[in-house]
C-alpha cells in the first residue's frame, strides 16, 4: 500500500484506524472490556476508483463508513482525505470537508424523512451550496433527480409514495446535491431485488464515469464487490485480512478467510459445481477476542503459532496485502 | 432418483387482499407441484406472491383482508383448502412444516430452544419427558449444533444467528414431516452461514427423504439447491423447468433478464443488463401479460392477452407466446 | 448531462405508474373516518369547545345574557326545565329562555349559565394546562434525547448551586452573604474564562482536575429529576401549592401545567433517541446540517406526533384535576362558576336536588370521554403499526 503511483493520487487514506466501544456493566457502569469494533484498518482509495470492503455482519464496516463521515468520533489512526487528516478536526474545521464525503444508507425506507417531500430533502444539500435563487434550487433539483432517473413531477410526492429502488435512487440524489467527491455506499444495493440492483449498480458506474467520483463500496456481496470495485479489502473482525486489487482477491485469494467467504458464494453458472469449503464455527461475539489472530478459531490452516503471534500484513506481491503469515509463506514457497 | 408422484398439487390457487379500498392479486392462478423426494424452487422479487402461495398452503393466510379466491391445494389426496382449522392443525408441523426468514423473531425469547422443540413433537406425538430429551439432542445433533446436551437449555439470544436458523430446522424436522417449506431461510445470514444452512438443508433432505419447497430470490442459492425451479413474477408463475433448462435456455423474457442482471466480476467493465421500470402494484397491474411493460420484446398484443403456457418440452414451460416456435417451425 | 441522461434513459425508461398523490392530510381524514368514536369524540370535543367559547361571551359582560351570579333565593333548587315564577320576579331576574333549562341551585342561580361559565374555565384549564407541561415536555425530552451523552462538569454544578443559594439568601434577606457568593460565582466565571486562554500545556492540579471531571450524564440528570417529579403524589403536590398560593385560576393552571410534564418528556425523549439514531438524520448530518436544524426540520416533525396524542389525553386529566380541586375547595375562587365547585355545592343537596351533582358530573364525564377517545383515534391514525392490525 505503500507505494503511490505518482499518477493516480489517493483521495482518502485510512492509518491505523481505531474504534473501541466500552462494555459497561455492573450498578456503577464499570467499564468491563472493550469492543474492538475497528482495529487498525489501513487502506486507501484512489481518485475516481472504487475500492470494496468486504465482510460479513459485525465484522465493522459500518463502523468504518461512520468514522470516515465522522458520525462517530475515532480514538485513533489517520483518516487523511485531500491530505489533510480530518480525524481531529472540530466541527468547524470539518466544514469544508463535510460537503465533501457523502454516504448513501442500505435501508432505503430508513434513508429518508417521512415528513419532507423528495424535494425538500434533496434541496437541503443543494442550500448548503450557497444556491440563494429558489429558481437556480428548482433547476439544480430538476438536474439532480433526472441524473438519477426520477421524473421532475416526483419532487413534491412523501418517501412512503416510492418502492425501494427509488427511494434509493433519491437518497444517491440528495448524496450528489452537495457535488461531493467521495460517497461511502454502506451496502446500497444488498436490500433491492436483483432486477432493481442491476438498476442501481448501472447508475453508480455512470455518475462515476460522468462525475469522477470516488466510491468506498461496503458490502457482503462479493459478486457485486467484484463486479464494481478496483481494489478490494476484506475485513473481519475489525482486521482487514487481505488487500488486493479485484482480479488478485478473485483469481489469487491468499488469506483463508478470503478463500472461505469466495467458495460460499452459490454461483448461478450451472457450469460451475458449487460446492461448500468448510469453514469451522461461526462469527461470534466479537467482544471475546481471541489472542493472536483474529480468525483461529475458524480457519483451516491454523497452527499453534497463530494462537499466539499478532498478524502482521505482509505484502505477497505487488499492491496484494495479507494478514496471515501462513498464506503469505507459502505464497513465497510456491511459485504462482 | 425418481420421484413421479406428486406430493403437493397447487391448482389455479388465487389469493386476493382487501386494502385500502383496492383489491391486491398477490396471487393470480398459480399451479405447480412438488413431487417426492423433491426441492422445488420458487423465485422471485419481493411482492412478487411467493410468501403468500407458501402461507396459504399452510392455511395461514390472515382472513380478513386475505381472501382463497379459487383453486386447489392437494396435498397427499386431500385438499387443503377445504379443511377446518382443527385438521389443519394436525397437518401443520406434523405433514408440512415451515422454516421463516428471521430466526430471531420466529424463536419465542423467553423459552429454551429446548422447550420450543420439545413443544413442536408434544403437539403431534404422545413421549414421554426422558424421551422427549433425548429426541431433542439427536435433532440438535441432526442439525449440526455443537455440544447440543449444554445447548438445549439456551435461550434463543445466545446462539448466533447461523444456529438460529439450525434450531428453526430442528423444529422443523421434529414430526418427520413429508415437506418442509423454507422461506427465505438464508436472505438475513451471512454468506458462509448461509452455505453450512444449505448444505446442511441438502444432506437432512437426501437423509430423511422428504420434499422441499424453497422460496427464494436468490438465484445463485437456488441454482445451488434446485431440482426444479418455478419463476415467479407479479402473482403468476412466468417460467418453470429443471435447473438446467432455466439457467441454460431461458426462454421468458423476465427469467433471462434477471439471469442477466446478476452482477459477477466476470462481468465487469461491460454494462449490467437491467430490467427497466419496477415490480407493478399487486392492486394496480397492467393488463395482458403483466411483465409487458418491463418488457423489451412485447408485441402488441401483450397488452391485450394474457399469455398462454408454451410447452418447450420435458416439463420446460414459459409463459410468452411471443418467443415460443413450435416445433419444426423454421428460424 | 445529456449524455447520462441518454445513457439512463434506458434503464429507468418506464416508471411503474405511482398511485394517486395522496397528501398525508387526506391519508389521515381516511383513516380517522373509520374510527367511529374517534369521530365521535371529536364532534363532542367541537360541540364544548363552541359551547365554551360562546359561553364565555354570553355569561360575561356587565349585562350578560346569562346571568350566573343572579341570585333569586324565592326560586332555589328548582328542577330542571322548571318555568320561573313570573309573579314573584323583577323583569331582569327571569332567565333568558324563559325557563332553568338545568335548574337552580340552593341560592336560586341558574344552573345553565352557570355550566356555561365553568365549560370556559375547564377549556382553558385543559389547554393552557397542557400548553405548559407538553411545551416543558418537549424542551426538556429533546434535551435529554439529543444532546443526553453530553456530561456537566462538577464545577458548573456546583456553580449553578452557589447561584441559586445566593439569591435564595438575598430573597430572605441575608442580602450581604447572598451578594458575596453571587460575586464569587461571577469571579469563578471571569476566572475560567481567562484560564482557557492559557496554554494548555501545564499540568493540571489536582482541585482542577476533580472540578473539571465529568460529573453527570445531561440525560442522567434530566431523567432522575422526572423520576424525583413522579415520586411526589402530584394531586397533594398540586394541593399544598394551591393552598400556599392566592386562589387563582391562573396559578390553577400554572400548578397542574408544572405538575405533569414528565409523561411528555418521557416520550419525547425515547423518540429522539430512537430519531437520532436514523439514517436519514446521520445524512443531514453528514451534509453539514446545523444541530439546530437537525432538531427543528428533521427529528421534531417526526417526534410530535405521538406528544400530540398524549396532549389530548393530559387536557382530559387536566380538566379531572381542576374539577377535584374546585370540588375541594382549592380551586377557582367561589363566585366563579367552574364544574367542580357546582358538583361540590351540589353534593349537600344530593336527594333534594340531584340535578345539582348529576349535570356537572355527566358534563365531566362526557368532555373528559370524548377527549380520550379522540386520543385514542389519533394514536391510532399516526401510528402505522398499529393501523395495520385492524
Amino acid at each position: 500500500m505503500e507505494s503511490k503511483n505518482k499518477n493516480n493520487h489517493s483521495i482518502l487514506r485510512i492509518e491505523g484506524l481505531k474504534k473501541y466501544f466500552p462494555i459497561r456493566r455492573g450498578f456503577l457502569q464499570k467499564i468491563h472490556g472493550w469492543v474492538k469494533a475497528v482495529d487498525g484498518v489501513s487502506f486507501e482509495i484512489e481518485q475516481g476508483k472504487t475500492m470494496g470492503l468486504v465482510g460479513e455482519s459485525g465484522c465493522g464496516k459500518t463502523t468504518v463508513a461512520r468514522l470516515i463521515l465522522k458520525l462517530l468520533e475515532s480514538d485513533a489512526g489517520k483518516i487523511i482525505f485531500q491530505g489533510h487528516d480530518i480525524r481531529r478536526f472540530s466541527e468547524k474545521e470539518m466544514k469544508p470537508y463535510r460537503k465533501e464525503i457523502q454516504i448513501i444508507f442500505q435501508d432505503p425506507f430508513g434513508s429518508l424523512n417521512p415528513r419532507m417531500t423528495i424535494g425538500q430533502s434533496i434541496e437541503e444539500g443543494i442550500r448548503i451550496l450557497g444556491n440563494k435563487h429558489a429558481t437556480n434550487r428548482k433547476e439544480r433539483l430538476e438536474t439532480l433527480l433526472s441524473m438519477v432517473g426520477m421524473s421532475s413531477d416526483s419532487s413534491d410526492r412523501y418517501p412512503h409514495e416510492f418502492s425501494g429502488g427509488q427511494r434509493q435512487r433519491i437518497g444517491i440524489a440528495r448524496a450528489l446535491s452537495v457535488e461531493p467527491s467521495l460517497i461511502v455506499c454502506d451496502e446500497p444495493v444488498s436490500a433491492l431485488d436483483v432486477s432493481i440492483q442491476a438498476q442501481i449498480i448501472n447508475l453508480l458506474k455512470d455518475l462515476q464515469d460522468q462525475l469522477g467520483l470516488s466510491y468506498l463500496f461496503i458490502s457482503h456481496d462479493l459478486n457485486v464487490v467484484g463486479y464494481l470495485c478496483n481494489t478490494i479489502s476484506v475485513m473481519y473482525k475489525g482486521h482487514i485480512m487481505e488487500f488486493a486489487s479485484s482480479e488478485d482477491i478473485f483469481n489469487h485469494p491468499h488469506h483463508p478467510y478470503t478463500i472461505s467467504l469466495l467458495s460460499a458464494i452459490p454461483d448461478p453458472d450451472p457450469d460451475i459445481k458449487w460446492h461448500v469449503k468448510p469453514s469451522n464455527g461461526h462469527i461470534g461475539d466479537s467482544d471475546v477476542v481471541p489472542e493472536g489472530c483474529k480468525y483461529q478459531d475458524r480457519c483451516t490452516i491454523a497452527e499453534t503459532a497463530c494462537l499466539k503471534d499478532k498478524m502482521v500484513f505482509e505484502k505477497v506481491r505487488e499492491n496484494h496485502f495479507v494478514r496471515c503469515w501462513k498464506a503469505a509463506k507459502n505464497h513465497g514457497s510456491s511459485p504462482d | 432418483m425418481t420421484h413421479d408422484r406428486p406430493l403437493l398439487c397447487v391448482e389455479n390457487l388465487k389469493v386476493y387482499f382487501q386494502s385500502n379500498g383496492a383489491r391486491a392479486h398477490a396471487v393470480d392462478g398459480i399451479s405447480f407441484e412438488v413431487r417426492e423426494k423433491e426441492t422445488v424452487c420458487i423465485v422471485g422479487e419481493s411482492g412478487c406472491g411467493k410468501t403468500v402461495s407458501a402461507l396459504s398452503i399452510l392455511g395461514l393466510i390472515p382472513t380478513p383482508p386475505g381472501e382463497i379466491v379459487d383453486g386447489q391445494i392437494i396435498f397427499s389426496g386431500q385438499n387443503l383448502i377445504n379443511l377446518d382449522e382443527k385438521a389443519m392443525q394436525k397437518i401443520r408441523g406434523n405433514h408440512i412444516s415451515m422454516v421463516f426468514q428471521e430466526p430471531l423473531t420466529s424463536l419465542n425469547p423467553v423459552f429454551t430452544i429446548g422447550d420450543q422443540i420439545g413443544e413442536a413433537v408434544r403437539t403431534h406425538q404422545q413421549i414421554d419427558t426422558e424421551a422427549l430429551f433425548q429426541y431433542c439432542v439427536q435433532l440438535l445433533n441432526d442439525v449440526g449444533i455443537p455440544s447440543p446436551k449444554q445447548r438445549i437449555n439456551d435461550y434463543p439470544h445466545q446462539l448466533s444467528g447461523g444456529q438460529r436458523q439450525r434450531v428453526m430446522i430442528a423444529m422443523a424436522l421434529a414430526c418427520d414431516p413429508d415437506l418442509i417449506i423454507a422461506d427465505e431461510p438464508t436472505t438475513a445470514l451471512d454468506v458462509t452461514v448461509q452455505a453450512q444452512i444449505l448444505a446442511l438443508l441438502r444432506s437432512i433432505q437426501k437423509k430423511r427423504s422428504m420434499s422441499v419447497l424453497y422460496i427464494s430470490h436468490d438465484l445463485g442459492v437456488v441454482s445451488a439447491i434446485a431440482d426444479r425451479i418455478y419463476v415467479m413474477y407479479a402473482g403468476i408463475m412466468v417460467e418453470q423447468g429443471n435447473t438446467d433448462q432455466i439457467f441454460r435456455s431461458a426462454r421468458h423474457p423476465y427469467t433471462q433478464g434477471l439471469l442477466a442482471s446478476l452482477p459477477s466480476p466476470s462481468k465487469r467493465g461491460k454494462r449490467l443488463h437491467s430490467i427497466p421500470g419496477t415490480v407493478p402494484n399487486p392492486a394496480y397491474k397492467p393488463k395482458g401479460c403483466p411483465f409487458h411493460p418491463r418488457c423489451r420484446q412485447k408485441i402488441l398484443s401483450c397488452q391485450q392477452e394474457y399469455p398462454g403456457m408454451c410447452d418447450y418440452g420435458e416439463g420446460h414451460l414459459a409463459r410468452c407466446p411471443v418467443l415460443f416456435k413450435p416445433k419444426g417451425y423454421p428460424g | 448531462m445529456n449524455m447520462v441522461e441518454k445513457k439512463l434513459s434506458n434503464d429507468f425508461y418506464i416508471e411503474s405508474p405511482l398511485p394517486p398523490k395522496r397528501t398525508r392530510m387526506q391519508e389521515f381524514q381516511r383513516h380517522f373516518g373509520q374510527n367511529r368514536l374517534a369521530i365521535l369524540g371529536l364532534f363532542i370535543f367541537i360541540l364544548f369547545f363552541c359551547c365554551a367559547v360562546t359561553g364565555l361571551f354570553l355569561t360575561s359582560g356587565s349585562r350578560p345574557i346569562f346571568d350566573p351570579a343572579m341570585v333569586r333565593l324565592q326560586e332555589k333548587l328548582r328542577p330542571p326545565l322548571a318555568k320561573p315564577n313570573l309573579d314573584s320576579l323583577q323583569p331582569q331576574e327571569v332567565p333568558a329562555l324563559g325557563v332553568y333549562l338545568m335548574g337552580t341551585d340552593d341560592l336560586g342561580r341558574d344552573v345553565f349559565a352557570r355550566m356555561l361559565q365553568g365549560a370556559w374555565v375547564s377549556l382553558t384549564v385543559g389547554f393552557v394546562a397542557v400548553g405548559i407541561s407538553v411545551l416543558i415536555g418537549i424542551f426538556m425530552g429533546g434535551i435529554a434525547g439529543y444532546f443526553g451523552q453530553h456530561h456537566i462538569r462538577t464545577d458548573h454544578i456546583l456553580f449553578t448551586l452557589a447561584l441559586i443559594l445566593g439569591t435564595g439568601l438575598v430573597i430572605v434577606n441575608y442580602t450581604f452573604i447572598g451578594i458575596v457568593i453571587i460575586l464569587l460565582c461571577l469571579a469563578y466565571i471571569f476566572y475560567s474564562c481567562l484560564a482557557r486562554h492559557e496554554s494548555t500545556e501545564k499540568e493540571t492540579p489536582v482541585l482542577k482536575a476533580v472540578l473539571h471531571s465529568n460529573a453527570v450524564s445531561v440525560d442522567t440528570l434530566i431523567m432522575r429529576i422526572v423520576d424525583i417529579m413522579l415520586c411526589f403524589p402530584s394531586f397533594f403536590l398540586i394541593l399544598t401549592v394551591v393552598a400556599l398560593l392566592p386562589a387563582s385560576i391562573y396559578n390553577i393552571m400554572i400548578v397542574i401545567g408544572l405538575t405533569s410534564w414528565m409523561g411528555t418528556t418521557r416520550f419525547v425523549r425515547a423518540e429522539f433517541l430512537s430519531l437520532r439514531e436514523q439514517d436519514f438524520v446521520a445524512a443531514a448530518k453528514a451534509l453539514g446540517l446545523s444541530n439546530f436544524r437537525i432538531i427543528f426540520r428533521h427529528i421534531m416533525p417526526n417526534a410530535i406526533a405521538p406528544v400530540l396524542v398524549s396532549a389530548t389525553i393530559g387536557i382530559a386529566s387536566a380538566i379531572l384535576t381542576e374539577a377535584g380541586l374546585s370540588f375541594l375547595g382549592f380551586g377557582v375562587p367561589p363566585p366563579h362558576a367552574t364544574w367542580g365547585n357546582i358538583l361540590s355545592n351540589g353534593k349537600n343537596f344530593i336527594f333534594d336536588a340531584p340535578w345539582l351533582t348529576f349535570i356537572p358530573g355527566v358534563a365531566i364525564l362526557i368532555v373528559v370521554l370524548s377527549f380520550n377517545l379522540f386520543g385514542e383515534g389519533l394514536r391510532d391514525v399516526m401510528n402505522p403499526k398499529l393501523r395495520e392490525r385492524h
